[in-house]
């Protein structure tokens, strides 16, 4: 399940030199990551560090502009020389089907009901009959608790059961890997943990998880690999227990002391 | 002496009916093809590609910025000579429609820009193509947010209507005037007309509210409740 002790596997994700900019300034300079089947990978690090771009680079919500990108074999984009290609746009809307994301805000689709929310993607992208589709989407409303709430509109909903129905959305897709964008930092206090139960609940299902965020507990809790992101780099990667532990002398140290507070 | 309010009128009431009959089909009419144009007119503005936007920009400017009586008899007396011969009726749709279809455009162009991105987002990293997105995600809600809008331009248009008699199209206003020049009533027959415009748009404002109310999610569910805009002043 860990990276580390199963160095030979394929990577379910691997991005390689991967390089974005806005305007000129460089968000991201070289970034390079992995995720292996079953892993659930921490990006951690100061805002503005990269660590957003770095999940909107990988399913192309944002174009990178150097690097390589490899999805389960399939090359999203690469360099050849020095030109860069992308992979056809039909390429890549199929990649993101099997990579969904959950975001910071929900985003849930604010003109349809709950379970709508969660038959969408099945219907329109990979195809499914509606039946089916509703079957399924009742079997991922009731793994995150939402099941009772499947004919609400997402504005009559809290924070917290809104991205457990966005969960259940991007886990209705059969997802080979879901990307997490701080999925607890819109959250009151009181409602993080109904969303850390669930992603727990997911990480000892096997889920691959790719997630960006600021909520400790969060990493500590369910991490397998955390990457330390700063400056458009990864500056350290490994176990949560070695790069958290307070005799770390790197960055991630400094960074962690402030995170406490 | 002073003829006593619908004394004489109402004989000829059927005819203003009549005149009210071709005014719902100029309406009904201009309103499908402006609503549409004017559709097509907004994506076409919101295009990346200057070439494609400069000329509608151009276009809606142009709509926008001359009265409607003078782009109906534009429409009606000048485009012959230019080899394009409409009829009355037909200059009628034409000018309505394209004047129609210039306001809408920025109102769906307004209200597609204002989208919440990050459902775009989430449309798109389900792995939607660009066109699922704007038939499943963007046009529903774009639609839904500018139905009250569209209600008040659609009873504006119904009261446009009364130009095209400028243009001897046989509508209710025109099929006054013949009354009058019959009768020399033109107090009783104004007022009967104004009654007749003020029926129509009353009624087609509580069917649109109607159809608004259907068609918004929140009010299917009965919690939520939108104020009735009727006002020309207000939706221009």
């Amino acid at each position: 399940m860990n990276a580390f002790s199963a160095p030979s596997s394929t990577p379910v994700l691997s991005v390689r030199q991967l390089r974005k900019s806005y305007a000129g300034n460089p968000v991201l300079k070289s970034v390079d990551l992995s995720v292996h089947q079953g892993e659930i990978a921490c990006l951690i690090g100061p805002s503005g560090a990269g660590k957003s771009t770095i999940l909107r680079c990988i399913n192309f919500l944002e174009k990178p502009e150097a690097g390589e990108i490899t999805f389960f074999g399939e090359r999203l984009c690469s360099e050849d020389g020095n030109v860069f290609h992308t992979a056809p746009e039909r390429a890549l809307q199929a990649a993101r089907a099997r990579m969904p994301m959950v975001f910071q805000h929900f985003n849930l689709f604010s003109h349809r009901t709950v379970i709508e929310n969660v038959m969408e993607g099945q219907i329109v992208v990979l195809r499914r009959h509606k039946d089916e589709a509703r079957e399924r989407a009742r079997t991922c409303l009731a793994r995150v608790g939402m099941l009772d709430r499947a004919e609400f509109y997402p504005d009559q909903l809290s924070g917290g059961q809104k991205q457990r129905v966005a969960i259940a959305r991007a886990l209705a897709m059969s997802p080979a890997l879901i990307l997490f964008d701080e999925p607890t930092s819109a959250l009151d206090p009181g409602l993080v943990q109904e969303v850390q139960s669930v992603m727990r609940d997911l990480s000892a299902e096997g889920m691959t998880m790719l997630i960006v965020t600021h909520d400790m507990r969060l990493v500590k809790s369910i991490a397998t690999t955390v990457h330390f992101c700063a400056d458009g780099h990864i500056l350290e990667s490994g176990s949560p227990a070695l790069l958290l532990h307070k005799t770390n002398p790197g960055r991630i140290r400094t960074f962690m002391a402030a995170a406490a507070h | 002496m002073y003829n006593f309010f619908f004394l004489e009128v109402p004989e000829h009431l059927p005819f203003l009916l009549k005149g009210a009959l071709v005014t719902i089909e100029l309406s009904l009419i201009s309103m499908i093809l402006g609503t549409l144009l004017g559709f097509f007119l907004a994506i076409g503005r919101l295009s990346p590609r200057r070439v494609l936007r400069l000329p509608l920009d151009v276009f809606v400017e142009i709509i926008r910025d001359t009265p409607l009586i003078v782009q109906l008899l534009l429409i009606y007396f000048s485009l012959p000579e230019a080899g394009i011969v409409l009829s009355a009726f037909w200059a009628g749709i034409a000018g309505l429609t394209l004047n129609l279809a210039a306001y809408l455009s920025e109102v769906f162009r307004a209200a597609i820009s204002a989208v919440d991105p990050g459902q775009k987002a989430a449309a798109i990293s389900l792995g939607m193509s660009p066109v699922a997105v704007y038939r499943r995600v963007v046009i529903p809600q774009a639609g839904l947010a500018c139905l009250p809008t569209l209600g008040g331009y659609f009873v504006a248009l119904l009261k446009d209507c009364s130009l095209v008699s400028f243009i001897s199209v046989n509508e209710l206003l025109r099929h006054a005037t013949i009354v009058i020049s019959d009768t020399f009533d033109s107090m009783n027959t104004y007022i009967m007309v104004a009654i007749i415009y003020f029926v129509m748009s009353f009624v087609s404002a509580r069917i649109i509210r109607q159809i608004e109310i259907r068609l918004t999610p929140s009010n299917r569910r009965g919690t939520i409740t939108i104020p009735l805009t009727m006002d020309k002043e207000g939706a221009r």
